[in-house]
């Protein structure tokens, strides 16, 4: 497990996080970063990476017969509730349509209502990118690597920011 | 299949009554349903945190207890959240699985 995410990259990227009464509100966000949440949805799809699709849906139990009625019965339900998620995610994220000059300075709000989508769907970009990656654990606690450099490293770094998006989203729900 | 006798009620009336037998039936013993339990495994990737407030809302933990199923995993790659029948322990697998977390079913050997 990774114990935090440490927003220090913020240091060279801008944005400010923040819940005004039942929204919970990113502002001045950077074009870079509006980007990189524009790309959550499209981040959860594991398709064309077995690895990812094997994590998302992993099996429960070490018996075939277990295995096979799961497939079935409860693996469909997982799919519904994992593209749900996805959904909710990408029609808050139409508010950063628009080309990159309109993008700067924009402010993303979410529903409080809508958390737990967005914990589920951040959680499913950040297993299928360290999947398709296959990151070490050495690397999945380095939050200081730039994103530019490879696709690579632009990975890592979407890892650590969906991350930090999900420790600020847990903190404010539960508070 | 019931025995019937006749039994005299009254003067002059008879009646008839079906007297209790008891029945004998072969029915093989079920096997008892082997105690199960719900085990979550480490992954590089969840966050602390999150894998804390999971544990919470599945099994209604508090926060202590949640946390030091967490550390446990954390540390030793597993820990046992739940024992008991099989269905509810399929219900929690499946719930843990709804947030992306690795669980596992294991009967209890």
């Amino acid at each position: 497990m990774v114990i935090s995410c440490s927003p220090r990259w913020r240091k060279s990227f801008d944005m400010e996080i923040c819940r005004q009464g039942d929204t919970l509100q990113i502002s001045d966000l950077d074009p870079f970063l509006a980007e990189l949440l524009r790309q959550i949805p499209q981040s959860t799809n594991p398709e064309g990476a077995p690895g990812a699709e094997a994590r998302l849906f992993s099996r429960p139990a070490a018996e075939k017969k277990i295995c096979a009625e799961w497939k079935s019965y409860v693996e469909p339900e997982l799919r519904r509730l994992f593209r749900s998620a996805s959904e909710t995610v990408a029609a808050d994220l139409t508010q950063l349509n628009g080309n990159e000059k309109s993008l700067r300075n924009r402010t993303l709000r979410i529903p409080v209502e809508h958390a737990d989508a967005w914990l589920n769907a951040l959680n499913q970009a950040r297993l299928v990118i360290a999947t398709k990656y296959n990151f070490s654990d050495e690397e999945l606690n380095d939050h200081d690597r730039s994103p530019i450099g490879s696709r690579r490293d632009l990975g890592l770094f979407q890892i650590n920011f969906y991350g930090f998006l999900q420790e600020f989203i847990l903190r404010e729900i539960s508070s | 299949m019931s025995a019937v006798s006749a039994v005299q009620l009254e003067k002059g009336s008879t009646s008839t009554v079906e007297t209790p037998v008891r029945e004998t039936e072969t029915r093989e013993e079920e096997e008892l349903d082997v105690p199960w339990q719900v085990v979550v495994h480490n992954d590089p990737v969840n966050l602390m945190s999150y894998v804390t407030m999971v544990f919470q809302r599945v099994f209604g933990y508090p926060r202590e207890k949640a946390e030091v199923h967490m550390l446990e995993v954390h540390h030793k790659g597993r820990s046992i959240l739940w024992s008991g029948a099989r269905e509810p322990a399929e219900f929690y697998v499946q719930q843990l699985h709804g947030y992306l977390l690795l669980a596992t079913l294991e009967k209890i050997v």
